[in-house]
């Protein structure tokens, strides 16, 4: 066992620490199978970012926070909810660049039921994934900052 | 179709008790009751990418909630019975009459639960593997048929975000707590 799992004092008692910490990796994979197979099986970039999302969520509210800690980590999922908005915008318009109209499907639809079919439909759930992903994340860390601020 | 509406009872049994109940962690949890009864009900119309959404989304949102309860109090304000709340009483039955009546009409006109009345859904379920590639038609209408929309959807949560964060940033607070 590790020792600062122990020592620390904020979140909540070392039984919901170690589960969260075993389940949250498993939550975060099913989030990201939901994403990557958005194209063939139920779910998409929604459902699948607010899992991963989610995942982040418990190991927040298991291990608790600081005010220091959480300008950081608001800071990387601004980043991420930036990155995926701004994939989903460059896809569309390279719709326009490289096909005839604004989010035209520009990659190859190979064969259908396989992974790598769709054209642009599964990029864009990917896209869709990490923004939705990094804005809950960055909602829930903006409210709890609050209480950390109001607390200090 | 009896199990639609066992989970249409139960969500209109958990909506009355989360108005009524003094206790708001007890209401919070039959809002709960209400949520994932839809889930069933998604999963019962064939509408597995709805609940799954509904699922997790019912979820998040009871944990915000559980979590400003928390915060702030537990106990429901109190209201007295008075004239005004008799005539809001009134008014909500009045308004009720006129909606089911209207919407028994509306129900019989409608066209039968799967057969669409629009022209244009037949196509998409026809056309869609072919034209997008996409085994699963609900990703093929979200991202390629009506992707417009969806790249607006996702443009409103980044603004929306936005607009959170600048709100609750922490310069702000910080200056007026001195």
């Amino acid at each position: 066992m590790q020792n600062n799992t122990q020592n620390t004092s904020s979140g909540m008692s070392l039984i919901v620490k170690t589960v969260a910490r075993i389940l949250a990796g498993m939550i975060m994979l099913y989030g990201i199978y939901i994403v990557a197979h958005g194209h063939l099986t139920p779910g998409g970039g929604f459902a699948g970012g607010v899992i991963i999302a989610g995942s982040f969520i418990l190991l927040y509210l298991a291990y608790g926070a600081t005010a220091a800690d959480s300008d950081k980590r608001k800071w990387y999922a601004s980043l991420c909810e930036s990155l995926g908005i701004f994939g989903f915008w460059i896809v569309a318009i390279l719709g326009l660049v490289f096909g005839t109209y604004f989010l035209f499907n520009i990659f190859a639809k190979g064969t259908p039921f396989h992974l790598f079919s769709a054209g642009i439909i599964p990029v864009c759930n990917v896209a869709i994934g990490v923004e939705v992903a990094g804005a809950l994340v960055g909602i829930f860390i903006t409210f709890a900052a609050v209480k950390l601020l109001e607390r200090k | 179709m009896i199990d639609l509406y066992i989970w249409i009872g139960l969500m209109i049994i958990g909506a009355i008790v989360a108005l009524e109940a003094p206790d708001l962690i007890s209401a919070v949890i039959s809002l709960g009751v209400c949520g994932f009864s839809l889930v069933f009900i998604f999963l019962r119309l064939h509408a597995p990418d709805l609940a799954i959404v509904q699922i997790i989304v019912e979820t998040l949102s009871l944990i915000i909630l559980i979590a400003a309860i928390l915060r702030t109090t537990r106990e429901d304000t109190q209201e007295r019975l008075s004239l005004q709340k008799v005539a809001l009483w009134l008014g909500g039955l009045f308004f009720m009459t006129v909606f089911m009546l209207s919407a028994y009409r509306i129900a019989h006109e409608m066209s039968r639960f799967g057969h669409p009345l629009l022209r244009m859904a037949a196509s998409y379920l026809d056309m869609g593997l072919m034209k997008t590639g996409a085994a699963n038609l609900v990703a093929a209408v979200i991202l390629d048929f009506r992707a417009y929309d969806t790249l607006g959807e996702a443009t409103v949560l980044f603004t929306s975000v936005i607009g959170v964060m600048a709100v609750l940033r922490a310069v702000g607070r910080k200056k007026r707590g001195g």
